[in-house]
């Protein structure tokens, strides 16, 4: 069967939106975070603000803490994705692991992590996702864990695929993982995405690219770590995630 | 040591089967005397309901503790699926999804010593997340006096009735609802 895609209300090729890209980037410096509004990420326009955001530098402020998570909330399984259906899932098994710290170094613990993703295939086990790529039966794609006192995270899962989007014409995701992060305040909180290395949909992908520093985007992509690897299992990766924003404690340091 | 902090990306369309808990609304424990509700709606720009938003709040408790508590997303012990709160605990967090008309509506109780919950927004297209407070009182404060008094009114939730609060948030344009950066 050839898959017959609608057409897109914004036509650019690929080669189109590599050049919006690359004009956008040449005007910025290097920010940590990709700015809010990103226009070559077409979902962004309408979604950002425009006035400036106000900013607050009170002590006393409830977004200096946040919530906390404890054994109840999270089982010894909930972190191995290839274990929560009665068959092995389809793919290239890998752990993921790695610390998370605060901007001062310091291990982020017994905090949650949560990680979603693609299967295989490139396909969300999601009703709103119509990739005509399959679904497995033995992969939803969705773990979480605790940070332990060294601040470290461990993940078993499949290596996602790559998928399409509408964003442009021939637009395709580099294959990632959601990450949802807690840190010790609300002002630390961090949604973001783990890139595998040497993928080559870097350079046409404007969700990476909104990241405009190039050493910003690095720290976005994992290291195959050989040491981590296990041998007749599985394919070992290393990313280690540093939170932003003060917490109670850092407020008193900085300031 | 200061370490680099790794980059923001967008939650994407496809959290909804991994974000959202049972639960996740209802901050307040079971049957609570002094349960209130703040709901509203998420615009866009075009003013147009974000029927893919995910809100998180967060607050004191009524005793004015920021501890927070274990326990937001108690889980099955036999197939290990997130199954709710414990309906006794007060944990402080909520997070709610917004439904197809862009609708949120969490159920909790009155935060002690501020007179405001704090609201995180994600979404498909905002690359890096939102905060807000969605104030139940128009009292002074530091952020309430530094924000221009014709945006002030963005950040009041409006008493529809008693215990129950009206907060839209818009992400752009008229009436553009006041984001906060904590640096
Ligand atoms: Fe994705």
């Amino acid at each position: 069967m050839t898959h017959v895609a609608a057409p897109l209300p914004d036509g650019l090729s690929q080669e189109q939106m590599d050049a919006e890209v690359a004009k956008v980037q040449a005007g910025t410096d290097g920010a940590v975070h990709p700015p809010r509004g990103f226009p070559p990420y077409r979902s962004s326009t309408l979604r950002h603000p425009r006035q400036p955001l106000i900013p607050v530098r009170d002590p006393e402020a409830v977004e200096l803490s946040g919530p906390a998570f404890g054994l109840t909330d999270v089982t010894a399984l909930d972190r191995d994705l290839t274990r929560q259906h009665a068959g092995e899932p389809l793919g290239e098994r890998i752990t993921v692991t790695g610390r998370v710290t605060d901007r001062q170094g310091r291990p982020i613990r017994r905090q949650l992590v949560e990680l979603w993703q693609a299967n295989a295939s490139g396909r969300y086990a999601h009703q709103l996702d119509q990739h005509p790529a399959p679904l497995d039966p033995n992969f939803t794609g969705f773990g979480r864990c605790l940070t332990d006192d060294e601040g470290r995270y461990s993940f078993t899962t499949i290596k996602p695929g790559a998928y399409p989007w509408r964003n442009h014409v021939n637009a395709w995701r580099p294959a990632h993982l959601h990450f949802s992060l807690f840190g010790t305040a609300f002002t630390q909180r961090l949604v973001t995405q783990m890139y595998f290395p040497g993928d080559p949909l870097f350079a046409h992908d404007p969700v990476l690219q909104s990241v405009t520093d190039p050493a910003a985007r690095a720290r976005l992509v994992a290291a195959y770590d050989h040491g981590l690897s296990v041998p007749e299992w599985s394919l070992g990766y290393r990313w280690d995630i540093v939170l932003d924003g003060p917490s109670a404690t850092l407020f008193e340091e900085d300031r | 040591m200061s370490l680099v902090p790794t980059p923001s990306q967008t939650v994407g369309p496809f959290y909804g089967y991994a974000l959202p808990f049972p639960g996740g609304a209802e901050v307040a424990p079971v049957g609570h005397p002094d349960l209130i509700t703040v709901h509203g709606y998420v615009y866009d720009g075009a003013g147009q309901p974000v029927p893919d938003a995910l809100l998180e709040t967060w607050q004191p408790a009524p005793d004015g503790s920021r501890g927070g508590a274990p326990g937001s997303m108690r889980r099955d012990p036999v197939t290990g699926r997130i199954v709710g709160r414990d309906g006794v605990t007060f944990t402080g967090f909520g997070r709610i999804a917004t439904d197809a008309d862009g609708h949120y509506a969490v159920r909790t109780l009155p935060p002690g010593g501020v007179p405001y919950l704090c609201v995180l927004v994600f979404a498909r297209g905002l690359l890096h997340h939102l905060y807000t407070r969605a104030y139940l009182r128009a009292e002074e404060d530091a952020l309430l006096s530094a924000v221009p008094a014709e945006r002030r009114g963005t950040l009041l939730a409006v008493e529809e009735r008693p215990g129950t609060y009206r907060f839209d948030i818009r992400l752009q344009g008229p009436g553009e609802t006041v984001f906060l950066d904590f640096g």
